[in-house]
């Protein structure tokens, strides 16, 4: 099993919010900047992996039931996103890395369990 | 009597966008309904609270648990749209700049409404607003938790 915290351990993330939630398993992931493609085309447990950063991730992320959002290059969430995440319950993780390095990191942690 | 719910929007409030779906959500969760129903449910709420917030000036969104299927109405006075073929293609969006920089306006709100529906109806008058109905059927084994009650 994979949870969020082997992901934030493996690749060197950094948790702003809701690290009580880390233990969550993690099933797949989804990427992308367009709410409409992940509230269509993701799943459950998914880590959802963005650029977007204003609080309307967390209300996808939890209509969803995502396993939590890490955010890439650097971007920082809005602080009404955290203050959003903290109420729903959704781990929001940050990195400077990029979008392709990190799907690409957790797709292989994922698969490797295989 | 099937009425679950009638939701208030009001326009460019994107502050609270979701909430609505969240609450028809879990109301539908409380009562048993069927997972997959949920998920496409969640997907045509979102989607229709975010085009009321997006374009409208209010709306209402109401939903409904027949014993056949969960209902989403909404009726919203707006802006309405001018051409629903065009809206309902995949891509075409009228959203400006404020809309897209959110991760909106990418032209997949209608499609996803429709292709998540087993029944989809829309009408539309320009400069006065757009009333929506989607419907998506509940599997033959679910009887609602107020039937139930009503029988014992």
């Amino acid at each position: 099993m994979t949870t969020l915290e082997t992901i934030v351990e493996t690749l060197g993330l950094k948790c702003k919010c809701c690290w009580e939630k880390l233990k969550t398993e993690v099933k797949g992931g989804y990427a992308g900047d367009l709410l409409s493609d992940v509230m269509a085309n993701s799943k459950e447990h998914d880590v959802w992996v963005t650029r977007q950063v204003h609080q309307n991730i967390v209300a996808v992320a939890s209509l969803k039931e995502h396993a939590g959002i890490i955010i890439v290059q650097g971007a920082q969430p809005d602080s009404d996103t955290l203050a959003k995440a903290q109420k729903e319950g959704i781990p929001v993780i940050v990195t400077e890395l990029s979008e392709f390095e990190v799907v690409g990191r957790i797709y292989k942690l994922l698969h490797e369990q295989d | 009597m099937y009425l679950e719910g009638v939701f208030q929007l009001r326009g460019r409030d994107f502050v609270d966008a979701g909430l609505v779906s969240s609450r028809i959500k879990n109301s539908l969760k409380n009562k048993g309904v069927p997972e997959d129903t949920i998920r496409k449910i969640a997907v045509i709420a979102f989607e229709t609270e975010i085009n009321i917030i997006s374009y409208a000036k209010e709306g209402t969104i109401s939903f409904y648990l027949l014993p056949d299927r969960v209902v989403i109405e909404a009726e919203d006075s707006g802006e309405g749209i001018e051409n629903i073929e065009m809206a309902l293609q995949e891509g075409f969006s009228t959203a400006d700049d404020s809309i897209r920089e959110m991760g909106f306006g990418a032209g997949m709100g209608l499609p996803n409404i429709r292709k998540f529906s087993d029944d989809f109806e829309i009408v539309s008058e320009p400069g006065r607003g757009t009333y929506l109905k989607s419907s998506v059927m509940l599997n033959g084994n679910y009887r609602a938790k107020d039937d139930q009650d009503d029988n014992a």
